[in-house]
């Protein structure tokens, strides 16, 4: 992430592929041509794909898609996906519900309801 | 590689991106520094508030302003949809005490020429039915709204990007450099970049970088924290808020609810490397949220995350050409609430820098205001 990019690059026009339509992230139903587009637009670290189009913003926070998505962008973006950084994983690791959370012993040994 | 511009912009956040727009609009020659990535700090990590209601009354007026004349029409300006309401703001009191605070806001704001008021117990569950019974009262702004931040971020880039500015991302600034007076050269850890006009947008970071042409604005970095639950059915559209912050936010676009607040112990705990959670506050913020919203108990939190402010000694952000530096325009110290006056600002920096001055009077916004207390 640290690494200078120049977003002026020039990557030449988003051409429509056949497979385009193929959803990646299931939970937002996000499709491929939209991550191949979006990185088009400017968006060229996997986060920023992320708060642009929502993918791993859902129920599995990116278990399922974040890895596809890697590949769809360093493939746009003509470089290895290792020289992607991974987008932040967010706790809680599975959904919880807030009555759950909220039940958590507060500060005092005190059960707080 | 040419690294020559008419302006230079240090920061990629909410602020730079639009200021980047609005001058590009009007064809001048801006770069765009930024030590991460786009959005890195407060800017995709906010609460979404668009709001006028609880503002100081020096910054009011861009508030007002902004909300008046470029929200509503952001969306088409910039081709996409940043999830902008206009629905109203509660700010909700269960005790006398509260009721109390919350006149003292509204008289304040009402006195500036906002149109705010209190409102009872029933007219509360009339513009929200799903709150608990335990709330009195609140104070009413129906002006008020909230956007999708990271959204908002990202459309000002894009637009600003298509209209020709140079966004570099991965340069981390560490000093203005004068060059026969004048604020000139930006240096970054592996390059040297020139400008006749410097924009400061850093964030709190903005205070060390300020600092190599001795300027200094008294700020701190503070952390908050925010969450969101999985999506729910269509609930309500307001922004929400309670007299004593034990939590603000509102239903996204996408039907999860967003929701700030922080634990109080959080300028003891903050890491000041990376902003991250702490185990407590989450859990913190969810007693805020039961405790006004009962029917939302059983809503999954899916995600949590923390990010920092730049929290200025007197709470207003410093928008200021500085007399000691000519070239230099300082833009920092939003305190927690610079993204619902950021469509403002960056018409206000792009004005300086292309008329000379502001179309809205930023006196009491200076770089020189601090005065010690006796
Ligand atoms: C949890 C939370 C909730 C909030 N809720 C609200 C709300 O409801 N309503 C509201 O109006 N505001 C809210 N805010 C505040 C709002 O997010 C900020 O005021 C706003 O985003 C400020 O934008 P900015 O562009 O000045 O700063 P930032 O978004 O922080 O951008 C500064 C940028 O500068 C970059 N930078 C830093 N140092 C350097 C360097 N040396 N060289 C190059 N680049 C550098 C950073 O990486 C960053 O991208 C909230 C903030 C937080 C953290």
């Amino acid at each position: 992430m640290n690494k200078i990019i120049d977003r002026s690059i020039d990557l030449g026009p988003y051409w429509p592929q056949e497979d385009d339509d193929l959803i990646i992230c299931r939970c937002e139903e996000v499709t491929k041509g939209e991550i191949r587009k979006a990185v088009h637009e400017g968006m060229v670290t996997l986060t920023e794909i992320r708060r642009y189009l929502r993918t791993g913003m859902g129920l599995c926070q990116g278990q399922t898609c974040a890895k596809l998505v890697k590949n769809i962008v360093a493939r746009e973006l003509k470089i290895a996906p290792n020289e992607l950084e991974s987008a932040v994983s967010r706790a809680p690791a599975r959904p919880v519900e807030m009555r759950v959370l909220a039940n958590e012993v507060i500060t005092g040994g005190e059960n707080h309801e | 590689m040419n690294n020559n511009s008419d302006v230079l912009i240090i920061g990629g956040g909410v602020i730079g991106c639009a200021t980047a727009y609005y001058l590009a609009k009007q064809g001048v020659n801006v770069t765009v520094l930024e030590k991460k990535q786009i959005g890195e700090g407060g800017s995709s990590r906010n609460g979404g508030g668009v709001r006028q209601s609880g503002r100081d009354p020096r910054e009011l007026p861009l508030a007002m302003a902004g909300i008046k004349n470029l929200w509503p029409t952001l969306s088409e300006e910039l081709g996409m949809d940043v999830e902008y309401y206009k629905k109203g703001n509660l700010r909700l009191a269960k005790t006398a005490g509260h009721i109390k605070i919350l006149e003292g806001l509204t008289e304040r704001a009402v006195a500036k020429g906002l149109d705010v008021k209190m409102i009872d117990a029933q007219e509360v569950k009339a513009i929200c039915p799903y709150l608990s019974d335990e709330v009195i009262g609140a104070s009413w702004c129906d002006t008020d709204g909230h956007a999708n931040p990271m959204l908002t971020t990202l459309a000002y880039y894009k637009n600003a990007r298509r209209l020709g500015v140079r966004f570099i991302t991965g340069e981390n600034v560490v000093e203005i450099k004068k060059i026969r007076g004048k604020a000139r050269q930006v240096i970054t850890e592996q390059n040297i970049y020139e400008a006749e006009q410097i924009i400061l947008a850093a964030g709190y970071e903005s205070r060390a970088i300020a600092n190599t042409v001795g300027i200094d604005i008294p700020m701190n970095r503070v952390l908050l924290e925010a969450l969101a639950t999985e999506p729910q059915g269509k609930m309500f559209e307001q922004m929400l808020g309670t007299a004593e912050a034990d939590f603000y936010g509102h239903q996204s676009t996408h039907g999860s609810f967003v929701f700030g607040g922080s634990s109080g112990f959080d300028a003891y705990t903050s890491n000041f490397d990376t902003p991250i959670n702490n185990s407590q506050t989450a859990a913190c913020i969810c007693r805020g949220i039961i405790g006004y919203f009962p029917i939302l108990a059983d809503a999954k939190i899916v995600r949590t995350w923390a990010g920092w402010i730049d929290e200025c000694a007197d709470h207003v952000p410093v928008i200021s050409f500085v007399e000691e530096v000519p070239g230099l325009i300082l833009a920092c110290a939003f305190t927690g609430h610079g993204f619902g006056i950021s469509p403002m600002v960056g018409t206000l920096l792009a004005e300086m820098i292309v008329d000379g001055k502001p179309s809205l009077d930023l006196y009491e916004l200076r770089y020189d205001r601090f005065k010690t207390k006796l």
